[in-house]
């Protein structure tokens, strides 16, 4: 495995158009950020040491006076699970590099540029430094996406005169589009959403979230294979 | 009124914590999985999380509205599946919803 400005550089400019269509989801991000008492600077920190759009969303989705921290942190973690699996997928890889190119490197994953850096390394690739090369466009176009959303987010007034009370709504419904895996995800989904309205019903707070999570995974643990 | 530059230290807690959990996810595959084996059945289960959390966030704010809500929800749906464009969709979304409150 080599470790060069080249497989950098590579990676960033491939990286690119998948860039932009994150940074969408950034001015977002911002905005609704912004909307919920975050300053342009809060915000901007957010994207920048957490760099993971679900969790950050969601956290925006959770986020009151006072602060859910168990609530926050909680699903931040439970959302992320899946970059557990993604950083094992590397290890064959990334076990050739030192500790600090490697660890440094998996904190500019994100799930596009993981995807992108897969596809490198398993067509023989032995640019080491693909997945931070990419995660550098990632997340500079993250990051500076939420300061644009921040600062249009600022001159915004009462946000339900102009439909903006519905956006964080119509962007999870966006994200679950793109989760979308065909008819598999059918079922278990079935199970979040099921699991989710009555828990809210009979449960304070938001811990109807999680528990509908963890149905719906439950729901594929159980009938996987069959 | 909170300047929209300035730092409150408690919500910079919470955001390093917040980084501090997804750090752990993302370095924890390089580091814990070579220590454990993860069947596939538990696999396809943390592949599963993300859009099952998505669902049980929408799942109460969908029924908990209204008709307005739940036809503009219908907008983004289909613009986000033909398009693939998240903020057609989004400007797709809050356009029906203004426009729906005000004829329901």
């Amino acid at each position: 495995m080599r470790f060069s400005v080249d497989g950098l550089r590579d990676g960033f400019v491939e990286c690119l158009p998948v860039a932009l269509g994150v940074a969408g989801y950034g001015v977002v991000f911002g905005v609704l950020a912004r909307q919920a008492g975050l300053t342009t600077v809060e915000a901007a920190l957010m994207s920048a040491t957490v760099l993971a759009g679900a969790a950050q969303l969601i956290a925006i989705k959770l986020w009151e006076t006072p602060i859910p921290v168990v609530a926050v942190l909680g699903t931040a973690f439970i959302v992320n699970l899946r970059y557990v699996l993604m950083g094992a997928a590397l290890r064959p890889w990334f076990s050739q590099l030192s500790p600090l190119k490697a660890y440094g490197s998996v904190f500019f994953t994100a799930d596009e540029n993981w995807a992108l850096t897969m596809g490198k390394l398993k067509s023989g690739s032995q640019q080491g430094a693909y997945l931070l090369g990419s995660g550098l466009a990632i997340w500079s176009f993250w990051v500076v996406a939420t300061v644009i959303g921040a600062i249009a987010g600022s001159a915004i007034g009462e946000p339900a005169n102009y439909g903006l009370d519905f956006i964080l709504t119509a962007v999870f419904i966006a994200i679950a589009v793109g989760l979308w895996d065909g008819k598999s995800s059918l079922l278990p989904w079935m199970a979040a959403f099921a699991m989710a309205v009555v828990s809210a019903q009979y449960l304070p707070g938001r811990w109807y979230i999680l528990l509908g999570g963890i149905a719906g995974s439950f729901v594929e643990v159980i009938r996987f294979g069959g | 009124m909170v300047g929209e530059f300035s730092l409150d230290p408690f919500v910079v807690a919470v955001i390093v914590g917040m980084g501090i959990v997804t750090y752990a996810t993302k370095a924890g595959g390089l580091w814990l999985l070579s220590r454990i084996d993860v069947s596939n059945r538990i696999e396809s289960g943390l592949e599963m999380l993300p859009g099952a959390i998505i669902i049980a966030i929408l799942g109460p704010e969908l029924t908990s509205g209204g008709p307005a809500e739940w036809g503009a929800a219908t907008i983004v749906l289909v613009a986000m599946w033909r398009t693939e464009n998240v903020l057609f969709a989004l400007l797709s979304g809050v356009a029906a919803v203004l426009l729906f409150r005000n004829i329901v």
